[in-house]
């Protein structure tokens, strides 16, 4: 159990970056997947689209190479993310956001946004149909029907997909690795170059499995809480 | 118009005039971000055509084909039928009648749908496949991750297709006198297979996507093979789209294949959909 005792600090402070990029990322995909599915259920073709096109051609790339090509093919085309450069200093670590961060939050952001946008349209077909009509029958332009009649509820049903998908990034943080941020995945790697023993390396994956699935179970709990809530906001 | 949806009103004179600038500005902001993006790629010379011209030669072609995309397709082939399998071993013990049974398997699944697939990755080349050789032991690392998670997901579809079938069939197998295993796999199960599929088509482009993860621990396939050629020609861009593209076409293949037999078998019913979701229901046949 050395392993463990030896190692929180730095397992602690791994987590930290991996529910940093999760909420970051996560905040990020909403307003661009809200932004994404009114252009893809809109009035004007052109961005039904473009909105159309990006969700099919982001959903079936896989994110790892979304995640190469911005840390390794976008500096050659001058897009990088060397302006960040915040490290939060505490006694157990520092917790890194640079450059890499940068790349990995705008990645997860870009991949999370399609499955964002198809989970509230399944939402947004889900809102019965007189509630559309019945805001159309008041006068509401489409803008106004969609913020303040069918979206709203439209959040309320996609409640369920959209916590799979939120769980989908939660894990997804970790191919963040791949551009060496030092998240939970990276830090599991390294304390297998540590720690030869066998016995040592099922500790460690016993250790992060258990985190993981705590904070996966944290994310359904709160998504069955909210969708308690909402239902009875609903009578 | 020739669709109606009902979210917005057939427009009127007014509204058609203001669609038309909408249509003209985002045709617009398509066109300029797109010519940004052209420009980016001229003004760093990504369009010579010595950076391209890889992916028209013969060699080069093949060593994509083979090293990559036949490498990745093995991965991807090999994980999808040893998830099958689990999936199926779990699926029908998370409907057992004994507790004993039922609850390991409940386990097994909510374990290896929570713990990220690429951790099981790194975890199987660390610890389980390290005295195999690195390639062959990335490559089974990749396969056994991916067959842990998506059967633990199929395992869900499984269960999820054979509560789908209507009661009475199974109330009308025990009627005749036919015991539990028979009233599953002669009853229950050919007639789930049929709504599953699709569910399992999906999960297929997911385990094709997911084979890339292997890229961390050094595994062969479609992404490893991008280093080696951009190293080379110093064509990092052009490499990730070409990449990018042999991944999007075939998911889209499998995607066209899905909606094909869903329409074919299983008419206008809707996908099976599975959550993410744990879920702490254990129901039973």
């Amino acid at each position: 159990m050395d392993v463990v005792t030896d190692n929180y600090q730095v397992v602690a402070i791994a987590f930290a970056t991996t529910v940093l990029l999760f909420v970051f990322a996560g905040i990020a995909s909403l307003v661009l997947g809200t932004v994404l599915v009114t252009f893809r259920v809109g009035p004007v073709a052109v961005m039904r689209r473009a909105a159309a096109t990006y969700v099919t051609v982001v959903r079936n790339t896989p994110l790892l190479l979304v995640l190469l090509f911005l840390s390794i093919a976008a500096p050659k085309i001058g897009i990088n993310f060397q302006f960040l450069k915040i490290v939060i200093e505490t006694s157990w670590g520092d917790i890194r956001m640079t450059n890499a961060f940068g790349v990995a939050v705008v990645g997860l952001t870009l991949y999370t946004s399609s499955f964002v946008c198809e989970a509230i349209r399944s939402g947004v077909n889900a809102v019965p149909l007189g509630q559309a009509e019945a805001a159309r029958a008041i006068g509401l332009p489409f803008g106004g029907v969609m913020t303040s009649v069918v979206l709203p509820q439209a959040f309320r049903a996609a409640l369920p997909p959209l916590a799979s998908t939120f769980i989908a990034l939660l894990k997804n943080t970790t191919v963040a690795i791949s551009v060496l941020v030092l998240e939970a995945a990276y830090q599991m790697k390294q304390l297998f170059d540590v720690y030869p023993d066998q016995r040592d390396k099922w500790t460690v994956l016993v250790m992060f499995a258990v985190v993981f699935v705590v904070l996966v179970g944290l994310v359904s709990f709160a998504s069955n809480r909210l969708e308690r809530r909402w239902r009875v906001a609903a009578r | 118009m020739t669709q109606q949806s009902v979210l917005f009103d057939a427009p009127g004179p007014r509204t058609v005039v203001r669609h038309r600038l909408y249509t003209v500005l985002a045709l617009a902001v398509v066109a300029a971000l797109l010519a940004v993006v052209a420009y980016r790629f001229y003004q760093r010379d990504q369009f010579a055509g010595e950076k391209w011209e890889v992916f028209v030669t013969p060699d080069y072609v093949r060593f994509i084909i083979v090293d990559g995309l036949w490498e990745t397709l093995k991965m991807a082939a090999a994980s999808i039928v040893g998830a099958v399998v689990l999936g199926l071993v779990l699926g029908i013990g998370k409907l057992s009648d004994h507790a004993l049974l039922r609850v390991p398997c409940w386990a097994a699944v909510e374990f290896f749908r929570a713990v990220p697939v690429i951790m099981l990755m790194i975890f199987c080349f660390y610890a389980i496949f390290n005295d195999m050789g690195i390639a062959r032991g990335a490559f089974w690392s990749v396969v056994m991750a991916l067959t842990l998670y998506n059967g633990a997901v199929l395992a869900e579809v499984f269960r999820a297709g054979i509560l789908a079938v209507p009661h009475g069939q199974s109330e009308a197998a025990y009627a005749v006198g036919m015991r539990k295993s028979q009233v599953v796999w002669i009853v229950l199960l050919p007639q789930a297979v049929k709504i599953m599929i699709p569910a399992i088509i999906s999960q297929m482009v997911v385990t094709l996507k997911d084979t890339s993860l292997g890229y961390v621990i050094a595994a062969p396939g479609l992404t490893a093979v991008a280093r080696p050629i951009y190293q080379e020609f110093h064509n990092h861009v052009p490499t990730f789209i070409v990449i990018a593209l042999i991944y999007i076409l075939i998911n889209l293949l499998l995607t066209l294949l899905a909606t094909w037999i869903q329409r074919r078998f299983v008419g206008e019913r809707k996908q099976l959909e599975v959550s993410a979701v744990g879920t702490a229901d254990q129901t039973t046949v």
